[in-house]
């Protein structure tokens, strides 16, 4: 490979980086859910899944995905004020 | 990543910035899900229609004070690694 990709590689292999780590997170994001919801949805599994936790692991699938929007606010805000002290700190 | 790493031409400076950003939003979602899974157990009992404020609270109140604790047990554990020598 040469030293220096051309453009198009370069923009290629960028795209294909994001798509790893997007797929990456998708299958994070799935697996977690699938643990969690499955706790708290199953109680005693029986021969199939009723409508009643049914309702509950799409209930829950929500509520997982709406907690990890606000998880996902909060630490950046954080990150932000850590950062900001962090810069405040080295001023004085 | 390592098999992304392999690939890179050594001296593109703009690929290596680019591999260094997504590393490192890479590191801060893996965090997400970390902190996501230990408040979800924290604060949340039975899924109901939509999250209320008090679970809203619980959750940012427990990323901070995780995180909180993170940097405090750092701290304490460093000055008892320094007691020791």
């Amino acid at each position: 490979m040469a030293d220096t990709a051309t453009g198009q590689n370069k923009v290629e292999l960028m795209s294909q980086v994001k798509q790893h780590i997007a797929l990456a997170n998708a299958q994070e994001m799935l697996s977690k859910m699938t643990e969690k919801c499955f706790k708290k949805c199953i109680q005693k599994p029986g021969k199939a899944l009723d409508n009643s936790e049914q309702r509950c692991i799409s209930q829950c699938m929500d509520r997982y995905m709406d907690a990890w929007n606000l998880v996902s606010r909060t630490y950046g805000n954080r990150l932000q004020r850590e950062h900001y002290k962090g810069t405040v700190e080295m001023a004085d | 990543m390592s098999d992304f790493e392999s690939d890179l031409p050594s001296n593109d400076r703009e690929l290596q910035e680019f591999m260094m950003i997504e590393q490192q939003k890479a590191k801060v979602h893996e965090q997400i899900h970390e902190f996501n899974e230990i408040c979800w157990e924290k604060c949340i009992g039975k899924p109901s229609n939509k999250l209320d404020s008090a679970t809203e609270t619980c959750l940012t109140n427990c990323v901070d004070r995780f995180i909180d604790t993170s940097i405090l047990i750092t701290q304490r554990f460093a000055q008892i690694l320094q007691k020791r020598n």
